[in-house]
């Protein structure tokens, strides 16, 4: 492995985490939605019931919102590390270019 | 408030909306696609999930059953936290498909199969009817709120029983108007979705001003509403509803998480309507946060509607009676259009969905099976059939609701049709995820599970809730309508899967499985070959399903890409495909892959050929890609030589030509000239003899002058020394002058003129001299070798984006060979026996050369069903030309 610019691994490790996080967020979701009311259906169907699932809801939007925004951010993080020539030595061979199935 | 305002009102938003799809419509047409394309819009537009059952129904439901109609918004909430990865890459593939429906997703992804996608359209259509039937009962029983209030009630209730009908009638007016203006290659309703987004906002604030009229007006705050929840739920009878059972929970999500993805209208604005998959960014948080907004004042809205509103009235209609009977009549009055809003825009949305896999699925496909093998020059018009379909089934869907909804007549029979329209979409699902996610799944397993959904589902689910058959007969303790939805569920995935496993797939299926699962290009396979000259008929085809225009730019900008000139492309595989995927935007994927491999010829990949492309394909994708970059730039390079290879082989054969053929032209006339001269000098020569001699030395040496004049004009003209005399003109003055100069050539044809006079009068600031010569000169070639029995020459002018002016000359005759179509505008070059012509055969090289220096071009046309130029001419004449200013 021919060695690269640190701040571009750094660029590229980040957005891959987030995409996992992506992955893993509406599984996470489905059990909070689903579990809950399995466990303990009597004590979620009135005024508490209300609280918790619209205060899930309104928190799953934020966490949502939040992760686009860093997902956009190191998208365009990445694509500017790619962009930016690398310092010397000049003899680095340029970044792979990500296809689509590396985004997935 | 009287009954007639809120008629007016009514009318006056209706026309609102009328007035906004056109202008965006017209934004559209201009290119100002900007603001249309915000992902604001797009997500405003996907609210269309909010038809009135959710918007006068939620409320029902939760004074009904409590927390769980949130079930209804949380499975769409779960399906877009999954937006970054799942939604985006739907849209991604199908964009690449120019998938139109789900219908058509489905039948694209296994092997392009039409009787797949004609049992998902009948699904939707059972699905979509008492659906739309719902929509137009909750517009009447809103009326009817209004009018039960009003002091001539019983006589306006009277009236009202046409309500439905009127709204039928209107949209389907907006539907058809809006909704099939075009057949554009992506299908994009520009005026239908700033509408319905618009829609999406009047609906959101309504409801949201009830909710706060209900929280802070009539309770006291939000902690005085969750006391409120708590003493109502005190109630046992009221407790039992409210309890949530888990297996409802799980089902309700799970089909309303389907709905999202499968419901007919939902993939049209969530899939079909984006340009592309970024704007999903926004909606995946956004959307969300609309259903929560719309979700969050439901059960306040409930408890105080059962608290306030005497005991016995319909709570589905709560969010009207209980604004009208704190006497907050403008409150009142906007709820209704909110409420209005969400059935209509439901209701468009949904007609233009389903009358598009109506009119591909089973309408074109039906008129294309019972014609008889078509002839390569069929001159029938595809484009007005398929518009005419689509209008059709509009108005069919549109009828069936309606008379739906007069012959169920009840209330609490169409209640239950939202659920119904839920499950029964909800059988496409596990195809639909199945071939997005598994190369294996095929068509028998697509057909397995889909057939024994729809089975199932019309058995357990459909018909019971019209009153025919019973519930499943179930233990005790378990829900029957979950136990009726998971076991079609359940059998659907199992068969598709089971089926898949046993079955064995075609080349074409595994080309499409490979692309979708993928989500990379596919590149049909073809056994064309450059120089096959079947790329006129396929333009002749393209022509017929999008117009002539849009067809011609098309393949124009196909041809540049691999570096031709002209409108035909080679017929490389890459091509072939990009063509097969953009006709599939307007007719469906499965009729597209008939129509080209009609024309196209057959094409039969066997399974060697699929091993090229599939795994080793895939592993080595990366690397292909990096190639092929490179690679498309040298094969472009590669036909641009061999294109100025073959040109200069052709001009060097033909300046061999021009030598002889100009001595032969000079030494013809100067022969006899010199003879008769000769013959003149005799002394006995009677007067009549010499001066019919001298004559025709007059004539011969005329002839030498206009060829040598014709020869001055071209080298003045290539050496760009020509004056132009440049004034403004009307182009239809210079046609009629053309049209009359050139009608003494071979007077005897009755040529049937057929021109666009409204059309053609352009104004033009060009030399009008100059232009008339082209004129006169290709419409002299028409005259001259049209061999129709009924010649007939068709002028059409139009002015285009970029200003100036396109006159297209097409004539009825048999048109000119692809072979030498690039020749006819070189010196000399005369296609016919030279005596015939009676010309030298300058005429179109001097037509193209006036052309360039008037900074336009002519070019032949091909693929119109005759010989056809086009004439291009510039805003202005380029600066650079020696032109004089006007005087």
């Amino acid at each position: 492995m021919p060695e690269r610019p640190l701040f571009l691994e750094r660029a590229s490790f980040h957005r891959r985490r987030l995409g996992d996080a992506a992955r893993v967020l509406p599984v996470l979701t489905m059990l909070l939605i689903l579990v809950p009311v399995w466990w303990m259906p009597a004590s979620l169907s009135y005024a508490g019931g209300a609280v918790w699932i619209f205060g899930l809801w309104a928190g799953l939007i934020v966490v949502v919102w939040a992760l686009h925004r860093a997902l956009l951010r190191a998208e365009a993080a990445t694509l500017r590390a790619s962009e930016t020539p690398p310092p010397p030595p000049a003899e680095t061979p340029p970044p792979p270019v990500k296809g689509p199935a590396d985004a997935l | 408030m009287p009954f007639e305002a809120l008629l007016a009102t009514c009318l006056a938003y209706v026309a609102l909306m009328f007035g906004v799809a056109y202008a965006a419509d017209r934004a559209a047409a201009r290119g100002h696609v900007r603001w249309l394309d915000h992902p604001l819009v797009y997500t405003m537009s996907l609210s269309v999930y909010c038809s009135a059952w959710t918007f006068y129904g939620a409320v029902g439901y939760a004074s009904r059953s409590g927390l769980e109609f949130a079930t209804i918004y949380l499975g769409p909430t779960l399906v877009f936290t999954a937006a970054w990865w799942g939604l985006r890459r739907l849209v991604r593939v199908a964009r690449m498909h120019h998938v139109t429906s789900v219908a058509d997703l489905i039948s694209a992804r296994f092997g392009k199969s039409n009787r797949l996608a004609a049992i998902v359209t009948l699904i939707a259509v059972i699905a979509s009817t008492p659906y739309i039937a719902l929509q137009l009962q909750s517009v009447r029983l809103s009326f009817e709120v209004f009018a039960t209030n009003a002091p001539n009630g019983p006589e306006i209730n009277g009236a009202l029983g046409g309500t439905a009908l009127w709204v039928a009638a209107g949209l389907a007016l907006f539907t058809i108007l809006f909704g099939t203006r075009n057949l554009a290659a992506d299908e994009r309703h520009h005026g239908v979705v700033t509408a319905i987004a618009l829609e999406a906002v009047v609906k959101l604030v309504a409801f949201i001003a009830l909710g706060v009229f209900v929280v802070w007006g009539l309770a006291d705050g939000p902690g005085d509403m969750l006391d409120r929840i708590a003493r109502t739920a005190a109630d046992p009878q009221v407790a039992e509803g409210w309890l949530l059972k888990p297996d409802r929970w799980t089902a309700l999500i799970l089909v309303s998480a389907a709905a999202i993805l499968t419901l007919p209208r939902m993939f049209q604005v969530m899939v079909v309507e984006a340009a592309d998959e970024e704007r999903l960014h926004v909606a995946g948080w956004a959307f969300p946060a609309y259903l929560f907004a719309m979700s969050l004042f439901v059960l306040p809205i409930a408890v105080m509607g059962r608290e306030l509103l005497p005991a016995g009235s319909n709570p589905d209609l709560y969010v009207l009676t209980l604004p009208a009977a704190a006497g907050q009549d403008m409150l009142a009055l906007l709820v209704f259009l909110g409420g209005f809003s969400a059935a209509t825009s439901m209701v468009v949305v949904c007609a233009i969905a389903v009358a598009t896999m109506v009119s591909n699925h089973w309408l074109v496909p039906a008129w294309l099976a019972l014609r008889r093998i078509p002839s390569p020059d069929e001159t029938d018009d595809l484009r007005g059939f398929v518009l005419n379909a689509r209008r059709m089934a509009i108005l069919a869907v549109m009828a069936a609701g309606w008379v739906y909804h007069q012959a169920s007549g009840g209330t609490a029979a169409l209640a239950a049709m939202g659920l119904v329209a839920f499950t029964g979409m909800a059988q496409v699902l596990p195809a639909m995820l199945g071939g997005l996610l598994w190369r294996g799944a095929n068509r028998k397993g697509a057909y397995a599970g889909i057939g024994s959904g729809l089975v199932l589902w019309m058995a357990l689910i459909f018909l019971p809730s019209v009153g025919v058959g019973g519930d499943l007969p179930v233990p005790p303790g378990v829900d029957p309508w979950t136990a009726a939805v998971m076991a079609s569920l359940i059998v659907n995935t199992l068969a598709f899967i089971g089926m898949s496993i046993f079955g064995f797939p075609d080349p074409v299926e595994r080309l499409q499985g490979l692309s979708f699962v993928s989500a990379v290009e596919p590149i049909r396979h073809s056994r064309m070959m450059r120089g096959d000259d079947r790329a006129e008929p396929l333009l002749a085809m393209a022509r017929k399903v999008w117009g002539a225009e849009a067809a011609l730019r098309y393949f124009q900008a196909e041809a540049r890409a691999q570096g031709r000139s002209g409108y035909l492309p080679d017929l490389t595989p890459r091509f072939l495909t990009r063509l097969e995927r953009r006709l599939a935007g307007s007719i469906g994927s499965a009729t597209a892959h008939a129509m080209i491999d009609r024309v196209a010829g057959g094409v039969a990949l066997t399974v060697a050929d699929l091993l090229q492309v599939a795994d080793e394909a895939q592993r080595a994708k990366e690397e292909t890609q990096r190639l092929e970059a490179a690679q498309a730039e040298l094969t472009r390079t590669a036909r641009q030589l061999r294109e100025a290879n073959d040109k200069l082989t052709d001009l060097s054969v033909q300046k061999d030509a021009f030598l002889s053929q100009i001595s032969h032209e000079l030494r013809t006339p100067m022969t006899s000239v010199r003879a008769f001269s000769e013959i003149l000098k005799e002394p006995d020569l009677t007067p009549e003899d010499r001066s019919r001699f001298a004559g025709i030395i007059h004539t011969e040496a005329g002839r030498l002058t206009r060829l040598l004049d014709d020869l001055l004009d071209l080298s003045v003209l290539e050496s760009g020394r020509a004056q132009l005399n440049v004034s403004v003109v009307n182009l239809h003055d210079l046609i009629t002058r053309a049209l009359a100069a050139a009608s003494a050539t071979r007077p005897e044809r009755g040529f049937l003129i057929d021109r666009d006079l409204p059309a053609e009068h352009l104004g033009l600031i060009t030399d009008p001299d100059r232009l008339l010569q082209v004129l006169i000169n290709v419409i002299t070639n028409a005259r001259k070798y049209c061999d129709a029995a009924h010649p007939v020459l068709i002028l059409r002018t139009r002015r285009p984006e970029t200003g100036g002016a396109v006159i297209d000359i097409v004539d009825n005759g048999s048109g000119i060979d692809s072979g030498r179509q690039s020749l006819i505008f070189e010196k000399f070059a005369r296609l016919n026996d030279p005596a015939r012509a009676g010309g030298a055969g300058l005429g179109l090289a001097i037509c193209r050369e006036i052309m360039l220096t008037l900074g336009g071009d002519i070019s032949y046309l091909p693929g119109q069903g005759g010989a056809a130029f086009r004439i291009t001419l510039p805003q202005r004449p380029p600066a650079s030309a020696g032109s004089e200013p006007p005087a």
